[in-house]
């Protein structure tokens, strides 16, 4: 604001000086996205936070337009998820992104973890985002689980009941649990009703408010980039970092090209394969809910299977529940478990390599596993799978301090 | 007022009392919302009893009925399957009946019923709660003493509902209270007066 505006009596800024005086608008934008100073070397595996993100809004939108044709009730669930496929405009390609974005926000995060575990984003000082993304991950698994139950479908009510039953396995409180997340004394109406409740009320207001904090958390302590180095450290005459440029207008770009990519990728599915072969939506699943016959075989969505080949891997009910619980658990303590200084695998020794190496064998194996009958063979290989899934953590204090790593650079680096 | 003038006790005192005061309230305002969350008056009417006629039933034969919105099987037993009763016992993990909860006492006994003919047990495994599946042919060829099979998971049970060693589910069919109105009739859900 030049001394002659002034002197002239113009207004001070106009229209969002009048704005920032009342609400931190400029401030907020340039703290979050115009002088938000990431690294400048991110490859790929950086741009499924944004991805995510995407997920989550196209997810909010569709889901908001299903509830207007839905009812969330036992005689008309199942009818109605037809009427909306059938009768009203586009209802189809709704009800599909849906249920197709259901598995590709299991898809995105899941590679948004294993960024994590690549490149030690978990590691000091981003503890706490990594404890709120596990939190994210913990409410979105409830969320699909719930959302799975509204078609009323045969798989939709099995596989609830099998879900459900597994708190039965608690002792002392286990039965009085059960009687009140049903509401009564076997999945019902009225169970069907408040599953409607938590997945468009309470889980996705949960969901928002925690990605919120994520995102908050990140933008204090920075992101960590693929060499795993502080940026923060070298930073100009200008106090700008000099291996960071500003998240709008360098990611921002960059990310547009992945969201492209993943919207055409996406589409790909929705329009020619949205129950990929079964994978996205089970075929018992287009048979109404029947309580007096079970389907002959049984399985989660893709995306529950690796912990659901765990506790089918253990013969005994009490043990398979805690070690359910504990798979799904065990990776919120990463941050504490590797005691490896260096951040990004590029720096990191064999041992992390092959450890994480294994690990990603086992998760999709026991993710396979999981959609198999559970015949005594595949049952031997889930235990087999499920050792090396709990190896791989509780082990890891111990291979990651042996570990011998590589001289970790001062700035980021390129590679050809 | 300085600093020094504070009453610190007493300002403690009211701290920790305003404290617990509101987490009573808080506690107090939570009773109705989570006993809203219980079967409503409405679910436990429609859990009412329900009477099953026996008349229709062959030996050899068993109908599936729904309690409380649960799957209850209904076998009328012939002589040879209950002979078979004996002969797995030692392949059960609880052949006596000893889990109480899993029956009423009128039916802890070798044939887990009332009358040896019938058998009510609930069709829902205890494992994860799938409805198993019925196979009554015995065929030693493949170790299989007749009875239920679970498709999710694998568990075995057998002709009295009696779940093997070794497999997920850790105890036997429930046995539902119940009680025979006439020869002919039974009242699941209710065991009031004689068994």
């Amino acid at each position: 604001m030049s001394r002659i505006e002034a002197e002239v009596g113009k207004p001070q800024g106009g229209f969002m000086k009048w704005i920032d005086d009342r609400f931190p608008f400029t401030k907020t934008m340039e703290h979050h996205v115009t002088k938000y100073y990431a690294s400048k070397n991110f490859n790929w595996w950086f741009v499924f936070g944004v991805l995510a993100f995407v997920v989550l809004i196209l997810q909010l939108v569709t889901g908001i337009f299903l509830t207007m044709n839905y009812k969330p009730a036992a005689a008309e669930a199942f009818a109605s998820v037809e009427y909306i496929m059938r009768d009203v405009e586009w209802g189809w390609l709704i009800r599909y992104m849906h249920s197709t974005g259901a598995s590709f926000f299991f898809i995105v995060v899941y590679l948004h973890m294993f960024r994590a575990m690549l490149y030690g984003s978990y590691k000091k000082p981003r503890e706490l985002i990594w404890l709120i993304g596990m939190m994210i991950f913990l409410v979105l698994m409830a969320e699909g689980f719930a959302g799975y139950l509204l078609p009323w479908g045969q798989m939709s009510y099995w596989g609830a009941q099998v879900i459900i039953s597994l708190f039965g396995a608690i002792p002392v409180v286990g039965d009085a649990l059960v009687e009140i997340i049903r509401g009564d004394y076997s999945i019902s109406d009225i169970t069907l009703n408040r599953f409607f409740a938590l997945h468009v009320i309470v889980l996705p207001l949960a969901l928002i408010g925690l990605v919120f904090v994520h995102i908050v958390a990140l933008h204090e302590v920075g992101s960590n980039n693929p060499d795993g180095i502080d940026i923060k450290k070298h930073k100009g005459p200008d106090g700008i970092p000099l291996d960071g440029v500003p998240f709008h207008p360098h990611h921002t770009s960059k990310d547009l090209v992945g969201i492209i990519v993943f919207l055409m990728i996406f589409c790909g599915v929705v329009f020619f394969a949205p129950d990929m072969g079964g994978l996205f939506l089970e075929h018992a699943n287009f048979e109404p809910a029947n309580m007096t016959a079970t389907p002959e075989h049984i399985a989660p969505v893709w995306y529950y299977t690796p912990y659901y080949a765990i506790l089918r891997a253990v013969p005994d009910k009490l043990w398979g529940f805690i070690l359910f619980v504990l798979a799904v658990a065990l990776p919120i303590f990463l941050p504490w478990l590797d005691r490896c200084r260096v951040k990004s695998i590029r720096y990191r020794g064999w041992m992390y390599k092959t450890a994480l190496s294994i690990f990603v064998v086992t998760f999709i194996a026991l993710g396979w596993l999981g959609l198999q009958a559970a015949t005594p063979t595949y049952v031997m290989l889930a235990r087999f799978f499920s050792v090396l899934y709990f190896a791989f953590f509780l082990l890891m204090p111990f291979y990651t301090a042996m570990d011998k790593t590589k001289p970790v650079p001062d700035r980021v680096v390129y590679h050809d | 007022m300085t600093e020094d003038d504070l009453d610190r006790n007493r300002r403690h005192f009211l701290t920790v009392a305003t404290l617990a005061t509101g987490a009573i309230g808080a506690g107090m305002v939570a009773i109705p919302f989570i006993s809203s969350l219980k079967p409503s008056a409405r679910a436990q009417a429609l859990g009412a009893p329900v009477e099953v006629p026996l008349d229709s039933l062959q030996p050899g034969e068993m109908i599936r009925v729904l309690w409380r919105g649960r799957l209850v099987f209904v076998l009328r037993r012939t002589e040879k399957m209950l002979a078979t009763l004996s002969g797995v016992v030692g392949e059960l993990a609880d052949p006596d009946s000893e889990v109480v909860e899993q029956q009423p006492d009128y039916a802890a006994n070798e044939t887990r019923s009332v009358k040896a003919e019938y058998l009510i047990v609930e069709g829902s495994c205890t494992h994860l709660g799938c409805a198993p599946l019925e196979d009554f042919e015995v065929r030693p060829a493949e170790d299989w003493g007749g009875g239920f099979f679970c498709p999710c998971h694998g568990s075995k049970f057998d002709l009295a509902g009696r779940v093997y060693k070794g497999v997920p589910a850790p105890t036997n069919l429930r046995v539902p209270p119940h009680r025979y109105v006439r020869d002919d009739l039974i009242l699941i859900g209710q065991d009031t007066g004689a068994a």
